[in-house]
Order: C-alpha cells, then sequence, then structure tokens
C-alpha cells in the first residue's frame, strides 16, 4: 500500500499542505490536502443542503398532515428524517465511489485513509459520529440560555470546552478533524482537470519565422515559462501586448515591421520550453530568471 | 544558435511525447467518468481488463512528464487523473448491502467482543452509580428530584400516589404511541452517538454520561421499590431495557476505548492508537443504532401490547440471551482478526 509521509521535495508549490503519497506502483501522486478554508465551506454548502431538504419535506408534511389528518405519521417520518440526515448525510455520500458530500464534490474535495488502503465504512461512519462534538456540542453550548451565575459560568467554560473541537483543524499540521483521527482519514484536492491543447502547437508554427539566440532563450526560467503559458491561454490582447514588449526589453530584440505580438510570445514560448527542456534532460532545471547558476 | 535552430524545426519532444500518450489518457479519463456515473457494470469486459493497463500508462506518463516536461497543464492534468485513478483502483467497490451482510456476519460481534474489558468498566459504572441512587432516594425520597429530569419521569414522582405509579406501568397511552417509540429512538441513538464522541476527551465525559444514566435508573428503582412495586417495575423496565441499556453500556464502551487510545497508546504512536481504537469502537457503535432501534420496537409496541409482567420477563430474558449468544457465543471466522482479512475482501 502506499505510504504517505511529509513533502521533502522544493520544487512543489505550496508545500505546506502538500504530502508524500507513493502508489504501489513506485510513483508519488504529492496529495494536497485541502485547507481549513475550503473545509469550513464545503461544510456550510452540506448544511445548506440539509436545511433545504428539512425545509422542503416539513412544508410538503404539514400540507399533507393538513390534508389527510395522519398527523402521527407525520411526525414520525419527519422525526426519522431529521434523525437520518443529522447522523447520516455525510456518512451517505461519502460511503458512495466519489468519496465526498455534494460540498466537498463542489471543491474539488474527497476523503481518503491516511496510510493509503481501502476507505473502511465504519471509518466513513466513525468520522461523521464525532460531528456530534465538533458541531453540535459547541452549537448548543453557544446557544444555551442561562439566568447567569454559576450556569453562566458553566456555559462559557462549556463554550470554551466546545470551541477546542470546533477549531481543531486550525491546531494541527494535517488539518484533522477529531472525527479524522478516530477514522485515520484526511481530506485531500482531487479536482477535475481537462486536458487542454498544448500552446507549443501555435508557436512551432510560428517559430520559423523568428530565430532566438541562446542568450535571448537563457533570459527566463521554468517559472516565467508557465506563466507565459497563462498568458497565452487567456489570450487577452492588453497583458499579451503588456508581456510581449516586457520580454523584447528584457531581451534586447526590437520588433520586426509587421510582427504580430501574439505570434511573437507564441514562436517565444515553443523556443523556450524546447531550450529548458533540453536543459532538463542534461538534469539541470532552471526554476526561475534568478537561477542563473543552472547551466550545462 | 544554429544548433537551437535546428533543434526547433522537429516537433518538440514533450509535444511529441504527449501526441503519443494522450490517447490512453482519454481513455481512462473516459472509463472513470462512466464508473463514477454507473459503477463498474458499466464498463464491459474488455474495458475492465484495459483499465488497470491504461493507469499504469497514465501513471508512467506522469513520471515522464514531471522529469522531462514543462508543459504546466499536462502534469497538472495527469496528475489529478491519477490521483483520480488511484482512489478508484484502490478503494473500496464492495457495494453497501455487500458490506451491511459482513458487519453483521462478523465485524459486529468481533467489535463488541473486543472492546469487552471497556463493556465490563461501562456496566460497572453504570451500576454503582445505580447503586448510589437507589441507597440515597431509599433514604430520602426529595433525592429523587435531583437524578430524574421532570420531562422523562412525567408524573411519576415521590408525590404521586401508589396507584397512579402502578397504572403508568400499564397504561399504554394508546395516542401518540408510536411518535413516543420515534421519539425515544432518534433521542437515544443520538445519545449513543453523543457518549462514543466524548470518549476523545480522555473518557471523562462518557463516565459522567454512564453514571447519569446509572443514577436515574436507580431512582426510579428506588422510587417504585418503595411502593412494593419493584416486581412490576422490572417487567417494565426490562422488557426492552435488557437491548437499550445493553447498548447505552456498549456505546459508553466504545468511548471509554477510544479516550483510553488517547491518554494511553501503548507502543504506536499516539495517531496510530486512535485510529485503531475508533475502526473497532466505530463499528460497535454502528451496531449500537440497530439495537437501539430494535429496543424502540419493543418499547413502543411489545410494551403496551404485553401487560403481563411474566411475559414481559420472558422476552426480557429472551433477547438477554439472543444477544448474549450473538456476541459472545458464535463461533465467527476469525483469521487475521476483527481488521486483517477483511482488507483483501471488501
Amino acid at each position: 500500500m502506499a505510504r504517505p509521509t511529509r513533502a521533502y521535495n522544493a520544487d512543489a508549490g505550496d508545500t505546506a499542505l502538500e504530502r508524500r503519497f507513493v502508489t504501489p506502483e513506485g510513483v508519488d501522486l504529492r496529495l494536497q490536502l485541502a485547507s481549513a478554508g475550503e473545509r469550513a465551506a464545503a461544510f456550510c454548502i452540506d448544511v445548506f443542503a440539509i436545511v433545504a431538504i428539512l425545509t422542503v419535506v416539513s412544508l410538503l408534511l404539514g400540507y399533507t398532515g393538513l390534508a389527510t389528518e395522519a398527523d402521527e405519521v407525520v411526525i414520525i417520518v419527519w422525526l426519522l428524517l431529521f434523525f437520518f440526515l443529522r447522523s447520516f448525510y455525510f456518512t451517505f455520500f461519502e460511503l458512495r465511489p466519489g468519496a465526498a458530500t455534494p460540498g466537498k464534490r463542489v471543491l474539488g474535495l474527497r476523503i481518503a485513509p491516511r496510510n493509503g488502503g481501502r476507505l473502511r465504512a465504519e471509518a466513513v461512519f466513525a468520522r461523521n459520529a464525532m460531528r456530534e462534538i465538533e458541531v453540535f456540542l459547541p452549537i448548543s453550548f453557544f446557544f444555551a440560555q442561562g439566568p447567569g451565575g454559576v450556569d453562566g459560568w458553566i456555559i462559557f467554560v462549556g463554550s470554551i470546552w466546545g470551541g477546542i473541537f470546533a477549531f481543531f483543524p486550525l491546531f494541527n499540521r494535517d488539518r484533522l478533524r477529531p472525527g479524522d483521527m478516530i477514522a485515520g482519514t484526511w481530506v485531500v484536492k482531487a479536482p477535475k482537470r481537462r486536458l487542454q491543447e498544448d500552446m507549443a502547437r501555435a508557436g512551432e508554427e510560428a517559430l520559423p519565422a523568428f530565430q532566438f539566440s541562446a542568450e535571448e532563450l537563457d533570459a527566463y526560467g521554468a517559472h516565467e515559462l508557465h506563466v507565459l503559458e497563462d498568458v497565452l491561454r487567456t489570450r487577452n490582447e492588453d497583458t499579451i501586448a503588456l508581456v510581449a514588449d516586457r520580454i523584447r526589453t528584457k531581451i534586447g530584440r526590437n520588433a520586426a515591421p509587421d510582427e504580430d505580438d501574439a505570434t511573437f510570445l507564441d514562436a517565444y514560448y515553443a523556443a523556450l520550453r524546447a531550450r529548458l527542456e533540453q536543459l532538463l534532460l542534461f538534469g539541470v532545471k532552471r526554476r526561475d530568471k534568478h537561477d542563473r547558476d543552472a547551466k550545462p | 544558435m544554429t544548433k537551437t535552430k535546428t533543434e526547433m524545426d522537429s516537433v518538440l519532444r514533450s509535444r511529441r511525447f504527449r501526441l503519443e500518450r494522450e490517447a490512453d489518457w482519454l481513455k481512462l479519463e473516459d472509463l472513470l467518468a462512466r464508473v463514477a456515473k454507473g459503477g463498474a457494470a458499466a464498463l464491459t469486459n474488455d474495458e475492465l481488463v484495459d483499465l488497470p493497463r491504461v493507469y499504469r500508462s497514465t501513471l508512467s506518463a506522469l513520471s515522464v512528464a514531471r522529469s522531462t516536461s514543462l508543459d504546466k497543464n499536462v502534469i497538472a492534468y495527469l496528475e489529478s487523473l491519477s490521483t483520480r485513478a488511484y482512489f478508484f483502483l484502490y478503494g473500496s467497490r464492495a457495494s453497501l448491502s455487500d458490506r451491511f451482510m459482513s458487519f453483521l456476519r462478523r465485524d459486529w460481534p468481533l467489535s463488541v467482543r473486543a472492546i469487552w474489558r471497556e463493556t465490563v468498566v461501562a456496566l460497572a459504572i453504570t451500576l454503582l452509580a445505580g447503586a448510589a441512587a437507589f441507597s440515597l432516594v431509599m433514604n430520602d425520597a426529595d433525592w429523587f428530584y435531583s437524578f430524574a429530569p421532570a420531562d422523562l419521569a412525567g408524573d411519576r414522582s415521590p408525590a404521586a400516589s401508589t396507584e397512579s405509579l402502578r397504572s403508568t406501568l400499564y397504561d399504554g397511552g394508546g395516542e401518540g404511541l408510536s411518535v413516543f417509540a420515534t421519539f425515544l429512538f432518534t433521542h437515544n441513538a443520538r445519545v449513543a452517538i453523543f457518549a462514543f464522541a466524548l470518549g476523545f476527551a480522555f473518557c471523562i465525559p462518557t463516565v459522567f454520561l454512564l453514571a447519569y444514566n446509572g443514577c436515574v435508573l436507580g431512582a426510579f428503582l428506588a422510587l417504585f421499590v418503595s411502593r412494593n412495586l419493584g416486581f412490576e417495575l422490572g417487567g417494565w423496565l426490562l422488557i426492552h431495557g435488557v437491548t437499550e441499556l445493553f447498548a447505552i453500556i456498549l456505546a459508553g464502551a466504545a468511548g471509554l476505548k477510544i479516550g483510553w487510545a488517547v491518554a494511553n497508546p501503548g507502543d504506536q504512536t499516539r495517531l496510530a492508537a486512535v485510529a485503531a481504537a475508533g475502526r473497532t469502537a466505530s463499528l460497535a457503535v454502528f451496531g449500537v443504532i440497530i439495537m437501539l432501534f430494535l429496543a424502540g420496537l419493543l418499547e413502543g409496541f411489545g410494551r403496551q401490547l404485553i401487560t403481563n409482567d411474566l411475559v414481559r420477563y420472558a422476552v426480557a430474558l429472551s433477547t438477554g440471551v439472543l444477544w448474549w449468544l450473538y456476541f459472545y457465543g458464535g463461533r465467527v471466522a476469525h483469521e487475521g482478526g476483527l481488521h486483517g482479512e477483511a482488507d483483501t475482501r471488501l
């Protein structure tokens, strides 16, 4: 099974939440953990969904209850629905193949076992059973009404105590709730990404019209290449003109009479990528324009 | 300069790589999308066989791309695709009903057996608290009000006459009966989950919850015994109480198991110990919810339909024997313990 450990590689982006996670095939998936903000946002969406379901069903039940006078059945259905939503809404969705509630799916998150094994049903149940003390306990303390005096103090101390559980993910590096600790799970990012067009395709067509010297291509590193990739993908005319100007100044090259900025950038992108990838083959990774020592 | 120029004439190496391999990636993406919608049944046999191949091909493409390509989009795409495929291929694909059957057949009894020490402790706490409350209320009936919550006690209090106390044991209440049973089930199930969750705070709140439950029981028992209704109360209480009290004690035991692992992880790291305890304990607590549901049925229907004390005791005894045999009596397939073997099956 895959064994996750803390991230070690320096080229990765946000290393604070990146975890080494080697599959049995020996490839590090470099899992990104969900941030506390994303977790909170997903939870809010789910709570909103629960409240919406309860409201709609309550209205429907109230209506049928009035119409048929079968209020006993109506109350039973409502009690059971409330119980199952509160205790099993999260469990139900996280047991499905996506291992994510609707809120998590919207944010591109899912739960996964920390040890890389299979996600067990009891782990999903455990992590959500703990919501009783992480969510409902602090809320009940917070809204408890005491007549003052001793009761007020109990509520105050209880709120702090409950707050510790509610804000637990902020106090550890892996953003674990108590439920994640009990269940041995964590919440990771698993967004769906689309395979987009290769930006070097347009560049290679444009390239014959341009000739770049090795010095001109050594002005930048991988970081600038990636920024350029984003610029070309968005195709905003103003940005393209601005960036083309910057690059021409930096490499000391004058625009040819009827040179198109976008075509110039396409060609420069393809040439720069070819140059940096060639260096990569020789084991040299030039991270950015300041990475001057990286020469073959 | 000329060298750079000649290399530019050919296609970029990373682009050529992508053109050669991207058919596999798109195929994997398509298979995953269909599986997410319709489960493994949505794929043909050939596609199922092909799935691991395109997965490995994508993974190896990811390694190659990371060390040779600077196309940001391709690397991000391959990372997300490989991660999703990994979670599918190494995730659990057993259907919910399969998982539930294996829970009934072995995981539930095994988990209850695994927390037997905690169960004994939880039972002892309940009995001690019950005995203490019992003797206090027997000496001074006013103590009853300290233990029994007003909404649960209703008109059963030391102020009530013996006759009206007796009637609460046999009068079903008629209307609103099953509503009350449903309410009790959902209430008790939440208390049970709560007792489990509270164990995380080093057992202490769970111990209080168990002791409080014992106190309420002891106080009621003392009230009825003082009016010579002890035997009758026993039948009224135990017909569902054997199941319900056992369930609550098991929930408390599950909480104690977790709290003990938090406080005293032994040879493992604290996180590993808590996760291991949590797996066992959560199985037991899920079972507790089923027990409470059955207890609710017994309370809502069985107790109202059966008003003969001896029959009530007989039902109580048989439920006790059944639970005992189910949890501790059977010979459950035991290879690899509670979690070892399940790894390959589910």
